[in-house]
């Protein structure tokens, strides 16, 4: 009776997360199909890039700005040991812009906007919002949902950017102003290092996915989300763990791609 | 006779394998405000799904001006829809749009018309449910009793033929009760439209509807008019009308024994 007991339990969650990942698919799909409104009535999208990105300013920049501090740092002591202070810069701009820029700010950008999302489409779920557009002939996936995608697909990169500029603004700050590394070969060695294809590109292609994935993640789980209070705090749990997972796996994948054998 | 607008034939609906309801037949006549009344989890609310196609019956038929409801593609359910407006319990303002913002919502999403003119329709609408004087607030700045008014100017932002409201009097104060329970009769003779109206507050509906349903475990189980109603022989819906604790539904919940489960033998 416990064996079947056993395996009918194990049955039911391996069809429950079949039926949730086809769903989630399917969610993704219409969002796209349902994304003329977005730029037809771009006006929703910008309101919505205001929201997920002009509010996650604050956060990146300072993050932004102690993460270049302290390679700034780490890095001076290490280099000094062989003798090369002079590639601080190189160490620094190629560390953000190629990892951890866009790493970093994605993972900030799932916690401050990604779970922002999932709390509000999951409350406008549970307070009936979402059915009563439905019922009023708008739907909700070209309303609510792929200007919220958008917005974040278009926002991540350039929270990215700013992210990697504000590092290496305060990797200047540590080790120029406050160590006296060289200031000519600072940013020099960080010019002749940095590759405007193979690192700036493909840290902005980084970027846009895990851009893509965080909000594809976040709107989901915050339509899928039970309408009650434990189900969109559950939810918002969910998507920040999720979305972390998922930057930090593609990050591998893309690495591998992108920088192997470079 | 007036011609029916909505007709359920043979409804029938189970999530998974718990039926709701169970053989649902109903005709709402044009022009007229028409409740559905019983306890909560009764079905109620299914039976507005149903109509709004929200839900798609396991059994049966729902026609909506003619059309099955169930039966429509995408684009003719959403514009069957436009010509539908729905009261939900607790309004289901847009929390981030101001009060202006949710009356001009559906004026903005289907039509092309110009803003002057929005503004002064949503400012009749608002004026229509005595609110005229609160664009410019949010939903979180209002009463219960002004969200539901707000609601309800939203609902017949576009003149629908038929308003189905769900619960409108939960949770409202006695004056409010009385405003909504009026406006809704007032908004149904004006607009010429149908009204649904699914409510568990006895007293207030059958001072302004013109039939009634009783639904009870997923079926109809007294229908008539509103002095059908109170003068009604049957136990459930005497029961129900005059609140009393004693009839056919029990103070209990079904379970097991009290007794037996405390270890007290009689």
């Amino acid at each position: 009776m416990n064996i079947v007991g056993g395996l009918r339990g194990i049955g039911k969650r391996v069809v429950n997360a079949v039926w949730r990942t086809g769903y989630g698919a399917r969610f993704f799909v219409m969002t796209l199909r349902y994304s003329g409104m977005s730029f037809r009535r771009f006006r929703l999208t910008v309101r919505e890039i205001f929201f997920s990105g002009v509010l996650s300013l604050i956060i990146i920049l300072v993050a932004g700005m102690f993460v270049g501090m302290v390679l700034g740092l780490q890095g001076y002591e290490t280099l000094k040991r062989y003798g090369s202070e002079s590639a601080l810069g190189s160490l620094v701009a190629l560390s953000l812009v190629r990892e951890l820029g866009p790493v970093l700010a994605a993972l900030l950008f799932a916690s401050r906007a990604g779970s922002a999302m999932t709390a509000e489409i999951g409350l406008m779920k549970a307070t009936e919002q979402i059915d009563a557009m439905e019922l009023m002939a708008v739907n909700p996936i070209a309303r609510v949902v792929a200007p919220r995608f958008w917005a974040g697909v278009i926002s991540m990169p350039l929270l990215a950017a700013l992210f990697s500029a504000m590092g290496v603004f305060g990797g200047y700050v540590v080790g120029v102003v406050n160590i006296g590394v060289d200031e000519g070969s600072f940013w020099s060695q960080m010019q002749a290092s940095v590759d405007f294809q193979h690192d700036i590109l493909n840290g902005v292609i980084k970027s846009l996915v895990f851009g893509l994935a965080v909000t594809a993640i976040a709107l989901f789980e915050g339509y899928d989300a039970p309408p009650t209070a434990e189900g969109v705090s559950g939810a918002t749990t969910r998507t920040v763990v999720e979305s972390s997972l998922a930057i930090l796996m593609l990050d591998f994948i893309l690495t591998a791609f992108m920088f192997q054998g470079a | 006779m007036s011609a029916s607008l909505v007709e359920l034939h043979d409804v029938n609906f189970a999530y998974d394998s718990r039926p709701i309801l169970k053989g649902i037949n109903m005709s709402f006549q044009k022009g007229k405000l028409i409740a559905i009344m019983g306890l909560s989890g009764c079905g109620k609310t299914t039976i507005l799904r149903h109509i709004g196609g929200v839900l798609k019956p396991t059994r049966g038929q729902v026609k909506v001006d003619g059309q099955v409801i169930h039966e429509l593609d995408p684009q003719g359910l959403y514009a069957m829809r436009r010509k539908m407006g729905m009261l939900f319990q607790f309004g289901a303002l847009f929390t981030d749009m101001t009060v202006f913002d949710n009356v001009a919502f559906q004026m903005r999403e289907h039509t092309d018309l110009p803003e002057e003119i929005i503004r002064d329709l949503v400012m009749m609408k608002l004026h229509a449910v005595g609110l005229y004087g609160t664009q410019d607030l949010m939903p979180g700045e209002l009463s219960g009793g002004m969200a539901r008014r707000v609601a309800l100017a939203r609902t017949i932002a576009l003149d629908p033929m038929l308003i189905m409201y769900d619960e409108p009097f939960a949770g409202l104060d006695p004056i409010s009760l009385t405003v909504v329970g009026e406006l809704i009769r007032r908004l149904n003779d004006a607009l010429g439209a149908t009204s649904i109206v699914v409510t568990h507050d006895v007293q207030e509906s059958l001072k302004i509807v013109d039939y009634v349903y009783f639904v009870s475990n997923g079926a109809i189980i007294a229908e008539g008019s509103a002095d059908d109603i109170r003068a009604s022989g049957e136990a459930f819906v005497k029961q129900f009308v005059h609140g009393e604790m004693d009839g056919p539904i029990p103070f209990h919940y079904p379970g097991n024994d009290f007794n037996t489960d405390l270890g007290v033998h009689a």
